[in-house]
């Protein structure tokens, strides 16, 4: 129990030091990390009476949250969130260098298992119209989509009423402007009506510091758009590398 | 039978007053501002005094021709200072120089009484409105649902006390006993016919609801009460005060059967408020706004049926008015949540002028059904607050904010899709759609030209069949929707799939000849565009790319 622990941690440690790991099974081509994880075992006993000052927080230990959580519909996301999807009575946060680089297939294959289970979801002054032929062919009942139109000054206080009144399945915003305060009372509308809340914005908010609890980054690079998690709740299912959205 | 006869002395007076009988409403509804009426009560500009005012004032409701006004009502404070029923009005102003008089009237009275009748209709299918001041209630029926009579007359005390106008009651087994005991005093049950004749004898002849001429007849002749007249000889009785009295006489003990019209309620809403001085602000408003919604809500409950749409008219001088309208998606009758939506609505207007007179008006009064849900059904809970909600954000954002999207019958991906208004029933949307879907494609020849066919997996097929409009379903279609396509900036990075030709629309002057091709851009960016297919050049050498949507 204790070994595992300190291997997490090291490997936390790694990670944020700057090291990215470029695959799971490229682990055992590392020398030095191996030979820090001899290190680790060796100074068990020495490191466990540190590591039991309440201070410290240890990655490893943390029993997985029992969080409510909406399947995504894309395997290797699942595999990947904590919880196995996207965490319900939350805010997550989705980071978009530009529009369409395939943010919106993201959430699809949720929303669609959302109306079909005839769960509200409402779109919150989207920035382009929602093309209702791509939204019906993939699977979205539209019978259960809400469009919302707002003025900018209205946008946050719909989000708000309509995460908190606990009838809408899922809410999308738009809120390239948003600061802490604002989503962190999105956030807590959130979790009072238990709805999933994305966020999509501006990669460069990903610099500040936000209270949703998921935080995903979508890029493009040379060989199409990917997945990165900046933050989350809990344990990662795998190791933290990119995913590529699209074949 | 049992007869309750609910008497209201003071009509005359609390008819002409309703605006101003409204503080008992005021920690009802839990009104959200502190000062709701502040407006209404110091009316400092206004030649009249304030509302508030006038019931510590010497107050008294006139009657009788142009020439010889007699005092009809007076409260209490003109009667302190002698002012009497019956008077004249210069006599009275003599005595009471400060009282202030208004005429009686009579279609006010009217409306009170079916107002109390409605409210009345809450316990008995049986009421009878009783001129000038009386309503009979039948409440033999209902006795056993609500409990025996203690129990009934608390709730129908408590209605009535909300309802702020004094009155009395008594209980008989005929009605027009029952109104002679409710005018004699307030409280009395009879339950049987047996018992009825005693206690009607110890009523003074003052109560016993003949003309006044007769009364004065028969207090001349000697009889004190009506015990004297149950014990002398008909025919002697008939000769002296006429068959009508003796009609009356023997209605009220039961000898006689009584012919009571039945009351209907009104299957419309309206109700109007006037104020002695004009207000200028909505928050004066709330206060009788509140008082109209609590009668709205309490006749559809007497009606068990909802509102879906009701008007507030606001009446300016000179016969100008305001309309505001407040439309709500599903039919509701719960007063509270009435009461919010019409207070936000009334908040958004601006007011051109001071207002007079505030009226509800409500025609299309449908049956209420309420949502059934399974015991056991997940989000049965959620499903109860929807309603809510979107009525409080169209009151906030506009009628039109709430929209919901639905696939059309067009390939043009313009008129591809619609925005519908979510009152109408999704059920109802999805059946038009297909009919429309079927009588378009059967008329209209299949124009577009599909460059390729996409294998979709049969389910996906099959929904789609649900919602799709002609010919999308096995093709490629971006997330958005550029509201009107933009030229496209830079020259594609590489086209992933096209072209596909959509052509259509030479029917109805939108005529589209285009070429869609999904590209990506040299950014990354997944891409709908197209090329006006008269421009005719090919994918090699295009640069008219247009920008139509983004596959996000």
């Amino acid at each position: 129990m204790l070994t595992s622990g300190s291997i997490d941690t090291t490997a936390a440690a790694f990670e944020s030091a700057g090291f990215t790991q470029a695959s799971p099974s490229a682990t055992d081509a590392r020398p030095a990390f191996r030979s820090a994880l001899a290190r680790a075992r060796r100074d068990d006993a020495a490191l466990a009476d540190v590591l039991r000052h309440p201070g410290i927080w240890r990655r490893g230990t943390q029993p997985a949250l029992a969080t409510d959580t909406q399947p995504t519909g894309l395997t290797e996301l699942d595999a990947l969130l904590p919880g196995g999807g996207w965490p319900r009575g939350a805010l997550s946060e989705i980071l978009i260098e530009q529009d369409g680089i395939g943010e919106c297939s993201l959430v699809l294959p949720a929303l669609a298992a959302l109306t079909q289970a005839r769960k509200r979801v409402a779109l919150i002054a989207p920035p382009y119209i929602p093309y209702a032929p791509a939204l019906a062919a993939a699977g979205i009942d539209l019978a259960q989509l809400v469009h919302i139109d707002t003025s900018a000054a209205d946008t946050h206080w719909t989000a708000e009423q309509c995460l908190r009144a606990g009838c809408c399945g899922a809410v999308l915003n738009w809120l390239p402007n948003a600061d802490y305060r604002q989503l962190r009372r999105l956030q807590l509308a959130a979790e009072t009506g238990a709805a999933i809340g994305f966020v999509f914005r501006p990669l460069g908010a990903a610099s500040q510091s936000s209270p949703a609890a998921l935080r995903l980054q979508v890029t493009t690079s040379g060989n199409g758009p990917h997945i990165e998690i900046l933050k989350c709740r809990g344990r990662l299912g795998g190791s933290p590398q990119a995913i590529r959205l699209r074949a | 039978m049992l007869w309750t006869c609910l008497r209201f002395p003071q009509l005359a007076l609390d008819a002409v007053r309703v605006d101003t009988n409204a503080q008992p409403f005021e920690e009802d509804l839990k009104l959200p501002s502190s000062r709701p009426f502040d407006g209404l009560r110091t009316g400092q500009a206004s030649p009249e005094p304030a509302p508030s005012v006038l019931s510590s004032r010497p107050f008294a409701v006139i009657d009788g021709p142009l020439q010889r006004r007699r005092i009809m009502l007076a409260n209490a404070p003109a009667e302190i200072a002698g002012v009497r029923a019956g008077q004249p009005l210069t006599a009275a102003q003599v005595l009471c120089p400060r009282l202030c008089v208004t005429p009686r009237d009579e279609a006010a009275e009217r409306q009170a009484l079916e107002s109390l009748a409605a409210l009345a209709y809450r316990f008995s299918a049986e009421i009878n409105i009783a001129t000038p001041d009386s309503v009979f209630v039948e409440v033999g029926a209902s006795l056993a649902l609500f409990g025996g009579w203690p129990a009934l007359e608390r709730r129908l005390r408590s209605e009535l006390d909300a309802f702020g106008f004094a009155f009395s009651l008594a209980a008989a087994p005929t009605a027009a006993g029952a109104r002679v005991l409710a005018t004699h005093a307030d409280g009395i049950a009879i339950p049987t016919i047996a018992l009825l004749a005693n206690a009607l004898g110890a009523v003074p002849l003052a109560a016993s609801g003949f003309d006044a001429k007769t009364i004065a007849a028969l207090q001349g002749m000697g009889f004190r009460d009506l015990h004297d007249l149950f014990r002398l000889p008909r025919a002697e009785l008939a000769r002296r005060i006429g068959p009508g009295t003796l009609d009356h006489l023997d209605c009220m003990r039961g000898l006689a059967a009584e012919a009571l019209p039945r009351y209907q309620p009104a299957d419309r809403f309206q109700r109007r408020i006037e104020f002695s001085f004009g207000i200028e602000s909505q928050t004066a408003l709330v206060f009788p706004l509140q008082r109209l919604i609590r009668e709205l809500a309490t006749f559809l409950i007497a009606r068990d049926g909802g509102v879906q749409h009701f008007a507030l008219v606001l009446g300016h001088e000179r016969g100008a008015s305001t309309r505001v309208e407040v439309g709500l998606i599903a039919p509701q009758r719960d007063a509270a949540a009435l009461f919010d939506l019409a207070r936000v609505r009334l908040e958004r207007i601006e007011l051109p002028a001071p207002v007079h007179a505030l009226t509800l008006r409500a025609d299309d009064l449908p049956p209420l059904c309420p949502l059934h849900h399974d015991l056991f059904e997940s989000n049965r809970h959620e499903e109860l607050d929807w309603p809510a909600l979107a009525e409080r954000l169209r009151a906030r954002l506009g009628d039109e904010a709430l929209r919901s999207l639905r696939c059309a019958a067009d390939h043009r991906p313009g008129r591809a899709w619609q925005f519908v208004s979510v009152i109408e029933a999704p059920s109802e949307n999805s059946r038009r759609s297909s009919f429309s879907r079927d009588a378009f494609s059967s008329r209209i020849p299949n124009k577009s030209i599909a460059a390729e066919a996409a294998p979709t997996k049969a389910d996906a097929r099959r929904r789609a069949a649900a919602n799709v409009s002609v010919g999308s379903a096995s093709k490629m279609r971006p997330f958005w929707l550029l509201r009107r396509p933009i030229p496209l900036r830079g020259a594609p990075a590489r086209v992933l799939a096209g072209p596909e030709r959509i052509e259509s629309g030479w029917w109805d002057d939108h005529d589209q000849r285009r070429d869609y091709y999904i590209v990506e851009t040299r950014s990354g960016q997944r891409a709908w565009a197209f090329v006006e297919a008269s421009s005719s050049v090919d994918a090699g050498t295009m640069s008219h790319w247009t920008l139509h949507g983004w596959f996000a």
